[in-house]
């Protein structure tokens, strides 16, 4: 009993501290997309490339003045962002990012440390989906109460109409979570991955009497919705001039919001990969060589990095690209070693199915018009909820079919 | 020290739930809230549920509770449409001045 | 342990209930009805209703009383006056519910003397495919009977909240 408090304790430790910084480094990203969409450099001076914007922000964010003003309600003012980031980030703790992980006896000195296996995750819920749903559900509260608190016209329609969106579009998201679970027939995440392992043919996305590519299509739809970003983000951008329901927030609070927002992305990539791309299992059997997929590409990163460096365009490249070049090496090095491998392949095929999803949402920022609010619910109740439902029917009726 | 929590406590807890929804109901003069008390002792009222299954050691139980949850749905959707319509004719939530069937 | 937790979360449930009937405003009296839903959910993990516990933060928490904070909002309702209560109201009502409480519970002792208790694990029977199987075999006409009932609320919500077509 105690060893799995401490142990748990520890993974967590692990996984907040691995998020945070993820969180931070996922704006960067986004702000280098899309800059490069519009053929910009981005964030470039802070650090090589800006790989120190994220620090300069949350010093920014930290030190600017925390300020209440008189007229709001003051306790669901100070308790809305604490609900938004609470149950953005609560999700995180049933998603498991790989196999069983086990640690043989090992002595580092004077310290033995036994052998025990323990799940690359934090706890797998029998329930594991219902509790990502359970989450975004009340993800809803935070920003209802931060625009209804914030006694200002825009801040409320700005809430209202995001609430409104988000618990709309929860009901497209939810059937096309329920029919990739009637081919896997499991709520437990950890089941749902690993009855997708084999190859790429065995992923929900493209195996079972009804390969789940519209479930995949509906689901995005719906988490893009969800996360309130474009071409769903009406409700924070078209008052931007007064920035919808965070209006009235500033410094850490307002830092609270763009975290939940960043986690909630997160979440719904994961759960995109979970679901639909196999989570962390490799398109096509280790047997076949795809151990040393991860090698190959950083080690082609490295070299083109290294190949940039040394013939720079700009003056800076030739400090920092070699560096870069050198680090993916080491990268492609540290993937060919035989004691890591059995956790560190996975990881990289969750990081890379999940980090391709996030390149898509922020592609998707970079590229597309928003909708108006009108259109935007019309959209989920005329077209995407009856697809939904259709979807599952033909699923579930595929399924029965087929299974005796 | 117990091994685990007595049956009794869960009852006595659906019991307090379901007094204070009572007296919610009773004693509150805003229609909205007095709603939510009624909403109070359904959950009060589930919790027994679900204790007795688990008594049993059957799901009976929660498939009753599933079935109260959905009227509860259907109930607070159906409700707060006539509070909605209520409160355009009579520009009022307190359910004293509520109390004729003339305009 | 398992009774801290019963004792932890009994206690925010009866705190957030007595907070849903005291409070003036009807936004607190929400925000706290969704604390006692929070509450029971737990609980009813501690009893081995895994199903029902998400089941009750999904439907309950999350879009049921989502529904109740919009209508507060949209009406903008303001805090109750206190005002104009009656001499029993005032003066044996809180007498009154002590009693009848005590009635009760003393009733639930004599029935169920320690028997049975609950610990984590106690029941199994209680998770998804366990409900599923019994929601669509035994209980299926009452499953079916009530997504009628759904459609007619939905049909009643839009009829009785749409502006007259004057």
């Amino acid at each position: 009993m105690e060893s799995f408090l401490v142990l748990t304790v520890i993974k967590a430790v692990i996984v907040f501290a691995v998020l945070m910084t993820t969180l931070a480094y996922l704006q960067w990203v986004e702000r280098k997309v899309i800059a490069h969409i519009q053929v910009r450099p981005g964030p470039y001076r802070v650090g090589p490339h800006g790989l120190l914007q994220p620090l300069a922000d949350v010093i920014k964010l930290v030190t600017k003045e925390d300020l209440v003003p008189p007229y709001v309600n003051k306790t669901f003012y100070l308790l809305a962002p604490f609900l938004a980031i609470t149950m953005a980030l609560v999700s995180i703790s049933v998603i498991p990012f790989g196999p069983i992980l086990k640690i043989g006896p090992v002595d580092i000195g004077p310290l033995h440390i036994p052998q025990f296996e323990t799940a690359m995750q934090l706890t797998d819920l029998n329930i594991g989906v219902l509790f990502i749903l359970a989450a975004s559900s009340l993800g809803v509260y935070g920003i209802a109460l931060a625009g209804w608190s914030s006694n200002n016209k825009y801040a409320l329609l700005g809430a209202m109409r995001s609430s409104a969106q988000m618990i709309s579009y929860e009901l497209p998201m939810s059937l096309a979570i329920a029919s990739p679970l009637l081919v896997s027939n499991t709520l437990s995440l950890r089941k749902l991955v690993e009855s997708q392992e084999g190859s790429i043919l065995s992923w929900n996305i493209l195996h079972g009497p009804f390969p789940q590519i519209f479930s995949f299509i509906i689901f995005l739809i719906a988490s893009f919705a969800e996360t309130n970003r474009v071409p769903f983000d009406l409700p924070e951008a078209e008052n931007e001039l007064v920035a919808g329901f965070h209006t009235e927030y500033s410094s850490m609070k307002f830092a609270s919001f763009f975290m939940a927002e960043y986690a909630n992305i997160i979440t719904v990539s994961i759960m995109s990969c979970l679901l639909f791309l196999g989570g962390w299992n490799a398109p096509w059997p280790a047997a076949y060589g795809s151990s040393l997929v991860p090698a190959v590409i950083f080690g082609g990163a490295g070299v083109i990095a290294l190949y940039h460096g040394l013939n720079a365009a700009r003056k800076r490249d030739s400090y920092t690209f070699p560096v870069f070049g050198v680090v993916f090496l080491l990268l492609a090095g540290v993937f060919l070693l035989p004691p890591v491998q059995s956790w560190l392949i996975p990881l990289f095929w969750f990081v890379a199915k999940t980090g391709t999803i996030i390149f898509a949402f922020i592609w998707v920022r970079g590229t597309l018009p928003r909708f108006r609010y009108d259109q935007l619910m019309a959209f989920t109740w005329k077209y995407l909820f009856p697809a939904a439902m259709l979807n599952m029917l033909v699923t579930g009726f595929l399924v029965a079919w087929t299974t005796n | 020290m117990l091994s685990g929590v007595p049956i009794s406590w869960f009852l006595t807890l659906s019991a307090v739930l379901f007094s204070l929804g009572v007296a919610g109901f009773l004693f509150r003069r805003n229609i909205i809230t007095v709603f939510m008390s009624i909403e109070l002792m359904l959950n009060a009222v589930n919790l027994s549920f679900v204790t007795f299954s688990y008594h049993h050691k059957e799901v009976a139980g929660h498939l009753f509770t599933f079935f109260v949850m959905v009227v509860a749905a259907a109930e607070a959707a159906v409700g707060l449409a006539i509070i909605l319509t209520v409160f355009k004719n009579r520009a009022t939530l307190n359910i004293d001045e509520i109390d004729s069937m003339k305009n | 342990m398992d009774v801290i937790l019963f004792l932890i979360f009994a206690a925010a449930a009866v705190v957030c209930a007595v907070n849903v009937v005291v409070q003036t405003h009807p936004i607190s009296s929400a925000l706290s009805l969704v604390g006692v839903m929070g509450s029971l959910a737990v609980l009813y993990l501690l009893l081995g209703a895994e199903f029902i516990a998400a089941a009750q933060v999904i439907v309950y928490a999350g879009a049921i009383m989502v529904l109740f904070v919009f209508v507060i909002m949209l009406l903008n309702a303001g805090a109750e006056s206190r005002k104009g209560r009656s001499f029993m109201v005032q003066f044996l009502g809180v007498p009154l519910l002590v009693f009848f409480l005590a009635i009760a519970a003393y009733f639930v002792q004599r029935m169920f003397p320690d028997s049975t208790t609950v610990r984590f694990g106690g029941f199994t029977g209680g998770g998804a495919e366990a409900v599923g199987r019994a929601l669509f075999t035994t209980y299926l006409l009452p499953f079916e009977v009530t997504s009628i009932l759904i459609l007619i609320a939905i049909v009643g919500a839009i009829v009785l909240a749409r502006k007259e077509l004057d």
